[in-house]
Formats: C-alpha cells, sequence, structure tokens
C-alpha cells in the first residue's frame, strides 16, 4: 500500500497537488465551503436582478400550478356539453368563448396545461437520461463505438420531427405513448452531443487520469466523476427543450396524430377552432396564447440560468 | 480539403443509407400483413394477391429491400397505391410548390435577419439594438403553425387582403405569388430571430478582435470594415445554423401547406398518411430527408471551404 499522506509528486516538482475537486489542497475545507456559498448567493443575486430570468420564473410557476390546479380552476368540466350556447364569444360566463359543441374553451386550456405538462415531463426526462449515458459512452468509449453512436445521432436528426412523426403515425395511427416516443427519439441527439462533447474534454483531465490509474471502474468513472460534470449544461438544455417538446405536441394533436378528441390539449383546440376559424376566431387565439406564454417562459428561464452558470456556452445562440 | 470531402460525403452516404433503412423497416415492423394493411380490410384476396406480387412482397424481406434500394438509386419510388401513378412524377410535380415556399420564406427571413442583426452589433444598446432584441425574442417565442394560423386569421379572414388557400391559377404569375405571401410568413418569421440574434453575437464578437482594431486604424471606412471584413468572419456560424435549421424549417412548411392548403410535398405526406398510402409516404419522406441532408452537407463544405480552420477539426 502506498501511504496517502505523502505526496510525491509535490516534493518532486515543487507544485502544489491538486485533488479531486481541483482545487489545491492548501484550501481548507471551512474556506473552501465559505468561498462555495459566497458563490451561490451571488449567483442567486444575479438571477434576482435579471428581470428576463424572473419573467420566466413566474410564467413557469403559472404553467406548472394551472396544469396541476386545474380541476379546483375550471369553472367546467373540460368535456361538459352545452349544445344550446355554442359557438358563443367571449363573456363573463366563458371568458374564452365554447366551441361547436358548446365545451368552455377556458376550461379545456386549463385541462391541455395537464397534457403539455406530462408530455414535457416525461418526455424531457427521459430524453435527458438516455442522451446523457449515450453522450457519456460515446465520449469515454473507443473511437468506433463513438463513430457509430454519432452516425446514429445524425440519422435521427435528419429526418424532419413533423415528418418523422407523420411516417410513424401513418403506421401505428395517433395516441399519446406515439407522440411520447416521438419527442423522446427526436431529442436524445442533442442531449447526447452536448454530454459526448463535455466528456471528450474531460477525458484527459488530471483528477480522471488519476481515477483511472487507481484502478476505477468505468462504470464508477463515469457515474461519480464525469457526470457531475456534465449534468449541468444538459439542465440548462432541458429547459430550453421543454418550448420544443410542448409545441411538437399541441403541432401533433393539431394535425390530428397527437392526442385524440375529446382530450382536451392545445393543439386540438387549435385544430377545433381551425375548422370554425370563419365564426369562432376567439378560439386559435385562445388556444395559441399558453402555447407562447409557455415557451416565453421556459426559453427566459432558461437563458438566465446559462448567462448565469455557464457564460460561454451562451456565446453561440 | 480532399480528405475532409470524402470524410464528409461518407458520413451523409451513411445517414441516407440507415435513413432508408429505417422507412423501410418502418412498413414491416407493424404488425400484419403489408398488402392488407394497403390496400385496406375489403380486399379481395385476389387483389391482396396481386399487389403483394406487383410489390416484390412475396420475396424475403432482405431482397425486398435491396430491390427497394436499387429502385430509388434508379429514381424509381413504386407505385401509388389508388392511381397507379409513379410515385416520383407525383413527388416531381409537387416539390416545386415546396422549394418556392421554402426559398421564399428563407430569402425574407435573411433579408432582414441578418442586416438586422449587423446593425443591433455596431450600435449595441441603441434603440435599434433594443427593437432587435425584443423582435428576435418575441419571433422565437411563437410557434411557425402559429403563426401560420393568426395569419390566416388576421389577413386572409379578417382583413381580407390575402387569399386563404391554395396555390394560385397554375398560368398566373401573380395569383401564384399573392398565395405564397402568407405561407412565406409564416415559416420566415421566427428566422428572423434567430438570424438577427446570431448574427449580432457573431458580430459583437468578431468586432472586439484586433484586426478589426487593425482596418480601423488603416482607415478604411466604417461601412467597409463592417461588411467586407467583420461580417465575412461573423456569418460562418450563421451558415451552420442555417444549415441545421432546415429540418424545422421543412416542419414548419409541412404546417404552413397544410393550414394553407397548399400542394407541396408536406400536403402530400400528410394527405397520404391519412389515406394509408404508404408508397407516397414513404417516396415523400425519403425525398424531404434527402433534401435536408443535402442542404446540411452544403453548409458544412461551404464553411469547410471557407474557413480552414473547419476543414483540420473533423
Amino acid at each position: 500500500m502506498i501511504p496517502v499522506s505523502v505526496n510525491r509528486s509535490e516534493i518532486e516538482t515543487g507544485i502544489p497537488a491538486v485533488d479531486a475537486s481541483g482545487l489545491p489542497d492548501y484550501v481548507s475545507d471551512a474556506e473552501f465551503r465559505e468561498s462555495a456559498a459566497r458563490e451561490r448567493r451571488e449567483k442567486l443575486r444575479m438571477f434576482l436582478t435579471n428581470w428576463q430570468g424572473l419573467t420566466g420564473l413566474i410564467l413557469v410557476t403559472l404553467f406548472f400550478a394551472s396544469a396541476i390546479f386545474a380541476p379546483w380552476l375550471a369553472p367546467y368540466d373540460p368535456n361538459a356539453l352545452d349544445v344550446p350556447s355554442r359557438l358563443s364569444g367571449p363573456s363573463w360566463e366563458h371568458p374564452a368563448g365554447t366551441d361547436q359543441l358548446g365545451r368552455d374553451t377556458f376550461s379545456r386550456i386549463l385541462y391541455g396545461g395537464r397534457v403539455a405538462l406530462k408530455i414535457a415531463a416525461i418526455g424531457v426526462s427521459v430524453a435527458l437520461v438516455v442522451g446523457l449515458i449515450l453522450g457519456m459512452i460515446a465520449g469515454f468509449g473507443p473511437r468506433w463505438l463513438d463513430n457509430l453512436l454519432l452516425l446514429l445521432f445524425d440519422t435521427v436528426r435528419a429526418f424532419p420531427t413533423i415528418v418523422l412523426a407523420l411516417a410513424t403515425v401513418a403506421l401505428t395511427g395517433p395516441s399519446l405513448g406515439m407522440v411520447l416516443a416521438i419527442v423522446i427519439i427526436t431529442s436524445i441527439p442533442q442531449y447526447a452531443r452536448v454530454a459526448r462533447t463535455a466528456t471528450l474534454t474531460l477525458r484527459n483531465t488530471d483528477f480522471i487520469l488519476a481515477e483511472r490509474s487507481l484502478g476505477a471502474s468505468m462504470s464508477r468513472t463515469l457515474l461519480h466523476h464525469v457526470m457531475p460534470n456534465v449534468v449541468g449544461p444538459l439542465l440548462i438544455l432541458a429547459a430550453m427543450d421543454v418550448p420544443v417538446v410542448v409545441t411538437v405536441e399541441a403541432g401533433l394533436s393539431f394535425l390530428g396524430l397527437g392526442v385524440l378528441p375529446p382530450t382536451a390539449s392545445w393543439g386540438t383546440i387549435l385544430n377545433e377552432g381551425y375548422l370554425v376559424i370563419r365564426d369562432a376566431p376567439w378560439m386559435v387565439i385562445a388556444g395559441g396564447i399558453p402555447l407562447i406564454l409557455t415557451t416565453l417562459g421556459f426559453t427566459f428561464l432558461g437563458e438566465a440560468l446559462r448567462d448565469i452558470f455557464d457564460p460561454r456556452m451562451g456565446k453561440g445562440r | 480539403m480532399l480528405y475532409y470531402l470524402t470524410k464528409r460525403l461518407g458520413l451523409s452516404a451513411g445517414v441516407i443509407c440507415l435513413v432508408v433503412l429505417v422507412l423501410f423497416s418502418l412498413l414491416h415492423l407493424i404488425p400484419g400483413d403489408p398488402a392488407t394493411i394497403a390496400l385496406g380490410p375489403r380486399a379481395t384476396p385476389e387483389a391482396i394477391a396481386r399487389y403483394a406480387e406487383k410489390m416484390h412482397l412475396d420475396e424475403p424481406v432482405w431482397r425486398q429491400f435491396l430491390i427497394y434500394i436499387g429502385n430509388a438509386i434508379t429514381g424509381d419510388l413504386g407505385l401509388d397505391v389508388f392511381s397507379d401513378r409513379p410515385v416520383t412524377a407525383i413527388i416531381m410535380e409537387r416539390i416545386g410548390f415546396t422549394l418556392a415556399l421554402v426559398f421564399a420564406g428563407m430569402g425574407w427571413a435573411m433579408l432582414l435577419g441578418i442586416p438586422l442583426g449587423c446593425l443591433a452589433a455596431v450600435k449595441p444598446n441603441s434603440w435599434l439594438d433594443r427593437v432587435t432584441g425584443v423582435l428576435s425574442v418575441g419571433t422565437i417565442a411563437v410557434p411557425s403553425f402559429l403563426v401560420s394560423i393568426w395569419a390566416l386569421l388576421i389577413f386572409a379572414v379578417h382583413l381580407r387582403w390575402l387569399p386563404a388557400i391554395g396555390a394560385g391559377d397554375p398560368g398566373d404569375l401573380g395569383d401564384q405569388l399573392t398565395h405564397l405571401v402568407l405561407p412565406a410568413f409564416a415559416i420566415g418569421l421566427s428566422w428572423v430571430g434567430y438570424l438577427a440574434r446570431m448574427v449580432r453575437a457573431s458580430m459583437l464578437e468578431v468586432m472586439g478582435e484586433n484586426y478589426i482594431r487593425s482596418a480601423r486604424a488603416f482607415g478604411l471606412r466604417p461601412r467597409r470594415v463592417i461588411f467586407g471584413y467583420a461580417l465575412r468572419v461573423a456569418i460562418l456560424p450563421t451558415i451552420t445554423l442555417i444549415g441545421m435549421g432546415f429540418g424545422g424549417l421543412i416542419s414548419s412548411t409541412v404546417f404552413a401547406e397544410i393550414i394553407f392548403a397548399r400542394p407541396g410535398i408536406g400536403k402530400l405526406i400528410f394527405d397520404a398518411v391519412m389515406a394509408r398510402n404508404f408508397p407516397i409516404v414513404q417516396g415523400a419522406v425519403l425525398v424531404a430527408t434527402g433534401l435536408y441532408i443535402l442542404v446540411v452537407l452544403m453548409s458544412d463544405i461551404l464553411i469547410a471551404w471557407y474557413d480552414p480552420r473547419v476543414r483540420e477539426s473533423l
């Protein structure tokens, strides 16, 4: 056994040794903790003074709250028919009017948010986890595996999302599960690419090499040392990905290829509104607004987080 | 450069092969006999047998795949289930509408977005910069199919300025152009925002470089420095963005064609999906995907030719 307390390289080179955290070891634990806390306070202050980030946070909270509490907030049952007052315009009883079956559009929008939330939560988290794993394998594994995975990612990305969805739905028929599968498959490559690039740069850093030379297994190195450094940018990417996922769901449901009627979704509301666009324009107007607010909210939040935590990443876009 | 070209072309060829494989296996992955699915439950056994023979469905799967690839290379994408016409011919008569829409949409977005981004970067924090910032966030946040619906509602249904549906009279160029305006507006709008942001960000970076300062110090006119020196370099990431974003552009084109009932490739795919007309779906999706791969390839080669640093990296 090599005595751990003696650090050979330090004696020989005179350069302070560097431990796994990347900090010179003369920083004491207490000092380190204090500087970390200071940095955290500074970032929180940056976030609270960033109007884009705050607006984003409010809109995102609104999205979550309205979806979760829809059964208590909605004035009507989203599927309750009221044929006599069909296609009536906005009024006190029906803030966003009614559709061709007399259903209350406002209640349907609230319930539609639940579909959007479900797709966004499941789709984004599954895509993130799978993309993270595949990306780390591509970045850390042998060269041929990396090339193979890159080819796969490029193939998936070669299909425009809607075209892929059309081709799949042609064969399987529309369903919520199908929408989820398409959303997940088309989002995996972008997570995987970011994870791969980050892993590649980590691969030859001293602390990973040290871990490897101590005999740590591949899975241990990836899970305990690579992943914590890769997952941050992916979370920011996830916030930016939510609008894409929600839009794909709405778009497919609009085409009648996603959520099936009578389930309320922002896409089906737009679809039904499109058919009566001459008589009841309020349906396509009201159906589109939550889509825009959600997109704005997550984009603002994602960009604010990116600017604060990873200023270099945002330079490109 | 030659090495880069070979490698890049190889990658694209591999992707195309995989795309064909995916499209082909989609038809065979689903449960049930392809002939019965294509002809519907009420088809007679004789009709099914005839169809199976015509489409080589009685051969082993791997031979069917080779036959499909061989035919696709020679431009034969099979026959339409209903009219028995060649799929290639049907796609050819539709693709013009799609290309016109894509070029018009991208064209106006570039003509507006790139100069906006440039001017915003030259005078940061001016009113023009602020307006551009708000405009780009606003246009990016609205999904393109919603722009299509709302544009239809405002300009065609409410104001009645422009026609709502169709592609116009085949012989009448003016009529075709007025039918092009709304869809092109809808698919280009979010690109104005993307392009302006992208150009602004890369211009700001480039304007801080030493060689720009030198060019200024030599007394070159500002306009020449901005457009002749800075934009030349700052445009590179934008070319990549356009290439990569082409897939999204195709998606929004599909929506615009369906919403405005414009007879392009997207509408063709959609109608074929609804009618479960698989040869058309397969062929048209292959063409749309191939188009995308071609554009990405072109933008990559363009950049490699333009910027030697990229050539070395692959």
